[in-house]
């Protein structure tokens, strides 16, 4: 081999693994960012899910209550109230990127918690209705579907938090400007909101 | 400053995750830490749910703890039931009975493929009309076994034994580890090659980076190429400096040129090529199913 084929040969090794050293960071951050993003609009399904568990709980939950409680009306209009609220937030593909509308959803989600954690503190007056079997039933599906609810947002925060992560990392960063990849919603603790409500059975 | 907020209460969040009570290892279907049974009583609940999984392939385990320490029943029943994963995978068909002895908490974490069977209000009833009355007595071994009968009951029926019970995360790793053993075995070879042939040290970076890439991204075309192909150029640089610098040394040992992984071009024992796993050695292992919180709790 002479000596021109030698340099000519290691000039273009030099320039594939000088374009190899810029794709294959590019390559791999995309990928992980695509991956992570999948990950947590997986969760956020998961959180939608078991949010309208809970809604479809509330009629019937409502309907029963009425039954043995029809005189605590105002407690009964606030649920069914917030329950309207809840269905009425529109949720879009984008929520998790627009903080506003993102904020609207919990909002309605947490007053719907907070007018249901009031009526299962009503209900504690109604001896009749607590020895109800229709609605000891409906209490055990609400307290169960509230500590879901609780599950899936934590593990859409964990989620999200390690897409928001990867995104600020670099390079993932400079890909994710270039793609256009946004920064994620979290929920956040309100006050009263992170425990289901209280419901003891041994009363 | 919303954004340092969220950052605080997530950190706040990690932080107490890292003090908080440890989740025990997962060795058999029952696990009592308080010392509340006795070796026969934990063969025969262990028997009646061994059956259970071999027919239906269904996972049930009992866990028994002294104290709580602390931490919030439903939090620390979910952190285990998601270590443990019980259930198989894809079916999720898994469930945990936990009790708090010091609390006298009793919570039933049902997987998301027994939710539509073991429903939340069945798990209250079990807790309320069989652990509850019992526990109260000091008949903590009658209501296990009651609760340990009535959820097999409960889920019995939910998946017939059509299918014998799979094991997808021990077969993969499984065949990833075979694939380890043939690279090992190769290195010898490609050792011999890379300190003696012109084209050893290029084939021998080629066949490391080609694994490398695959380790690292899996079974994509484009990266293993390109993993190969920087492996090769690697190789190959590295192949004639060994050669140039054995010769240069006279004859030496015949041109084997140094420890072989020298030629590797970057080393072909990445991490997590002998990975474990597979095995449970006749313990007790989870079989990859997922919880969501479903369940119920109680306390006597």
């Amino acid at each position: 081999m002479n000596k021109g084929w030698l340099i000519g040969l290691g000039c273009l090794g030099l320039l594939i693994l000088g374009a190899l050293v810029v794709l294959i960071p590019v390559w791999n951050s995309y990928n992980s960012i695509v991956s992570l993003e999948q990950d947590v609009n997986a969760r956020w399904a998961q959180v939608e899910n078991v949010y309208q568990r809970r809604a479809d709980l509330v009629p019937n939950l409502v309907a029963t209550v009425k039954g043995y409680a029809s005189h605590e009306r105002e407690v009964l209009e606030t649920v069914t109230a917030s329950r309207a609220q809840v269905g009425s937030v529109q949720v879009t593909k984008d929520i998790l990127n627009n903080p506003a509308e993102f904020q609207k959803f919990q909002q309605a989600q947490n007053s719907l918690s907070g007018a249901l954690s009031r009526l299962l503190l009503v209900v504690e007056r109604y001896p009749d209705l607590k020895a109800n079997q229709n609605f000891l039933e409906l209490q055990s599906q609400l307290e169960g579907t509230e500590n879901r609810i609780a599950v899936e947002r934590k593990r859409f925060n964990e989620s999200a938090q390690m897409y928001n992560t990867r995104i600020k990392q670099f390079p993932a960063l400079i890909v994710a400007r270039i793609f256009s990849f946004k920064e994620k919603q979290y929920f956040q603790a309100t006050a009263g909101s992170e425990k289901p409500p209280v419901v003891d059975f041994t009363k | 400053m919303r954004r340092v907020l969220v950052g605080i209460a997530i950190l706040g969040i990690l932080a107490s995750g890292a003090l908080a009570l440890d989740v025990p290892k997962l060795e058999a279907r029952v696990t009592d830490l308080a010392g509340l049974l006795t070796q026969e009583q934990i063969g025969a609940l262990d028997a009646k749910l061994r059956d259970l999984e071999t027919r239906d392939s269904t996972q049930v385990a009992i866990l028994v703890i002294p104290s709580l320490e602390g931490e919030a029943l439903e939090d620390y029943s979910e952190r285990i039931a998601t270590a443990w994963r019980l259930g198989q995978k894809g079916r999720d068909n898994g469930a945990l009975l936990f009790i708090a002895m010091k609390e006298r908490k009793v919570r039933i974490e049902v997987g998301y493929g027994l939710e539509p069977t073991l429903t939340d209000a069945i798990s209250r009833r079990i807790i309320q009309n069989l652990i509850a009355p019992n526990f109260r007595e000091g008949n903590y071994y009658q209501g296990i076994d009651a609760a340990a009968t009535a959820l097999i009951q409960v889920v019995r029926g939910t998946y017939t034994a059509s299918e014998p019970p799979e094991r997808p995360a021990g077969r993969r790793s499984g065949g990833r580890r075979s694939f380890d053993w043939i690279i090992f075995l190769l290195f010898p070879l490609l050792w011999v090659l890379g300190s003696t042939g012109k084209w050893g040290g290029g084939l021998l970076g080629a066949g490391a980076g080609t694994y490398l890439a695959y380790a690292i991204l899996g079974t994509t075309l484009i990266p293993l190429l390109v993993g190969g192909l920087i492996g090769a150029l690697a190789g190959g640089v590295v192949g004639s400096l060994v050669r140039a610098a054995s010769r240069s040394q006279g004859k030496g040992r015949g041109g084997f040129g140094g420890p072989f992984f020298w030629g590797g071009g970057g080393g072909g024992f990445s991490g997590g090529g002998f990975s474990s796993g597979g095995f449970s050695g006749g313990g007790f292992s989870g079989g990859g199913g997922s919880f969501g919180g479903g369940g119920s709790s109680g306390s006597w």
